[in-house]
């Protein structure tokens, strides 16, 4: 079991898995900001990106490699701050949702 | 294997980690925001790791000079767009981050084979498939994602009409073939940059292929789709380059994707395969039969204003032209007057209302629309029968009865009942068709008067009318 191919292929099996589970019923609402949150998270090719730089040491390896972590960054930084400006909007909801007393109340009356 | 290895590997373990529990607590309204910050964090610490990773094994000063300036130009203009963007435009801007998310994969990808091809060992052929799936799957989710992006944008070159393409499934299938047949060629051992370069080259084609016949209506479930594909071909990339936290990550995301686009179609009452072969709703143009007949009546500001005033019970049905109007706030203001006179407002909410699941709460949130009056189709629609009046504003296919019948463009999608209450107000600029490009026949009902306007002008003159009675 020293297989470095092996151990990836168990590792990617695991997570397919994972991310299986990991999504259940989610409301319709949070379609939308579930689907960015989960796009900001691939941008960890981000990391792949930064490590071939290692190895670009003629021009074409450097400008790939370049383009590779502009891409990278720009779906990292964007995905998360996007994310979170939707995310925000939805916690607005707690503050005008505090007259429903009042509402319940008007509903008894009438 | 040095301490400084193990560090960093466990660091990236962390990372992973915490992009599952961040996508965990995503699925909760409560808890969402938080998931993102998890999730956030997790990436700083793994972004962290590998910039030690790179000191320790002594990074080029170009190698750095690379990566400072990638990250301040990419970071900059991602920060600069999700910052600056209108809430409206959220949809076409994730599907923008979604492709230079592939595209970055699929680099990574023809990075590592130039590498190899140019290096005096054999190539291993496990490395080839892995090279070419991912650059196959980040192509194509670079232009699909860039043409599903430009379609949202309502841009001319790719309209967001379905474009049918001349040889349409043919073409689809000749391109797979050239693809299969060139990979074929490459696992058999044979090391070629031109034929990869081919690859490379139909892949960013069938991606456009794929993506322009299908409608803007359906663009949210294929954006989560690619998504889903920029996921895999991110965990290729890991297998490319022997990187574990991109496997994770890009499996991670590959799978979650792939359920959550089965929940989005699913919202919509259709199935991800009937989306990516038909085109909407896979009807051959055949225009709902006898339902664009009859005779559409115009109503003025002050009419709609006495309907509105004098109702006890009125449903605001929000679509995408109140979005596109950045009307939300008008809409709000109309129903504080209406409420201020007694009036019940409520708002049906259409699963797909806007451009994307979810989207049309998130933007009346933004005016501050008490949540308990937002409510969801399945809630609302007994409810159609109670009301005065059904307020339309911008929104067209979701309310189209003609859904109900079966052999149109947009049977069988579920819609709002609007036709059910005793009086409908339309506010539309024309009488122009919705993305399904079909007549709505809620227009000819004479239930229905049309107040043509844009939405926030033709809201701003109602409660300007409703003030005045």
């Amino acid at each position: 079991m020293t297989d470095p191919l092996l151990t990836n292929f168990i590792i990617f099996v695991l997570a397919i898995l994972c991310g299986f589970a990991v999504i259940s019923k989610v409301p319709a609402t949070l379609h939308t900001p579930l689907m960015s949150g989960a796009n900001s998270i691939h941008g960890i090719v981000l990391v792949g990106a930064m490590i071939i730089t290692l190895h670009a040491t003629d021009p074409l390896s450097q400008v790939i490699s370049a383009v590779a972590v502009a891409f990278s960054a720009m779906n990292v930084v964007g995905g998360y701050v996007v994310t979170d400006r939707m995310l925000q909007m939805f916690r607005k909801r707690e503050v005008p949702a505090a007259p429903r007393p009042d509402e319940a109340g008007e509903q008894v009356e009438g | 294997m040095d301490t400084i290895d193990v560090l960093i590997q466990l660091a990236w373990l962390a990372g992973a980690a915490a992009f599952v529990i961040g996508l965990m607590r995503m699925n909760s309204p409560a808890t969402a925001r938080n998931g993102n910050l998890v999730s956030a964090g997790g990436m700083a610490l793994a972004v962290g790791a590998t910039g030690v990773l790179l000191l320790r094994d002594g990074a080029s000063a170009t190698a750095w000079i690379i990566i400072a300036i990638g990250i301040a130009a990419g970071g900059g203009l991602g920060l600069y767009l999700a910052r600056s963007v209108a809430m409206t435009a959220m949809p076409q801007l994730v599907s923008l981050f979604n492709a230079v998310g592939g595209g970055a994969a699929a680099l990574i990808g023809i990075n590592e084979y130039i590498r190899l091809v140019n290096a005096p060992e054999i190539t291993p052929v496990t490395t080839t498939v892995f090279v070419v799936l991912d650059i196959v799957i980040g192509s194509v989710t670079f232009s699909g994602s860039l043409v599903a992006s430009g379609k949202l944008m309502g841009l001319s070159i790719t309209p967001s009409r379905p474009v049918r393409i001349p040889g349409g499934h043919l073409v689809t299938l000749g391109l797979a073939l050239i693809v299969t047949v060139s990979a074929i060629y490459l696992f058999a051992g044979n090391e070629s940059l031109p034929v990869l370069g081919l690859i490379l080259l139909v892949a960013l084609i069938f991606g456009i292929t794929m993506t322009l016949p299908i409608g803007g209506a359906d663009m949210p479930v294929v954006i989560s789709l690619l998504n889903s594909f920029t996921g895999t071909a991110v965990a290729m990339a890991g297998f490319v380059i022997d990187n574990v936290v991109l496997i994770i990550a890009g499996a991670l995301v590959g799978a979650s994707g792939a359920i959550l686009t089965k929940l989005m179609a699913g919202a919509m009452n259709r199935s991800v395969i009937n989306i990516m072969i038909g085109g909407f709703g896979g009807g051959e143009g055949t225009v709902a039969e006898g339902g664009a007949g009859g005779t559409v009546r115009e109503l003025g500001v002050d009419d709609a204003a006495i309907q509105l005033a004098y109702a006890s019970s009125v449903i605001v049905v929000p679509g995408y032209g109140l979005a596109v109007a950045q009307a939300q706030h008008a809409v709000r203001e109309l129903a504080d007057v209406l409420e201020a006179k007694g009036v019940d407002v409520k708002y049906a909410i259409h699963p797909v209302a806007g451009r994307m699941p979810g989207h049309m709460n998130v933007l009346l949130a933004e005016a501050n629309v008490p949540y308990p009056q937002l409510r969801e189709m399945d809630d609302i629609n007994p409810e159609f029968e109670r009301a005065d009046v059904a307020l339309v504003v911008g929104a067209n296919d979701v309310t189209n009865p003609a859904a109900r019948r079966a052999g149109t463009p947009v049977s069988g999608m579920p819609i709002l009942d609007v036709d059910k209450a005793k009086n409908v107000i339309v506010i539309k600029r024309s009488m122009g068709r919705g993305y399904a490009g079909i007549d709505n026949e809620l227009y000819v009902n004479p239930k229905t008067g049309m107040l043509f306007a844009d939405a926030k002008q033709g809201l701003a003159d109602l409660v300007a009318a409703v003030k005045a009675l």
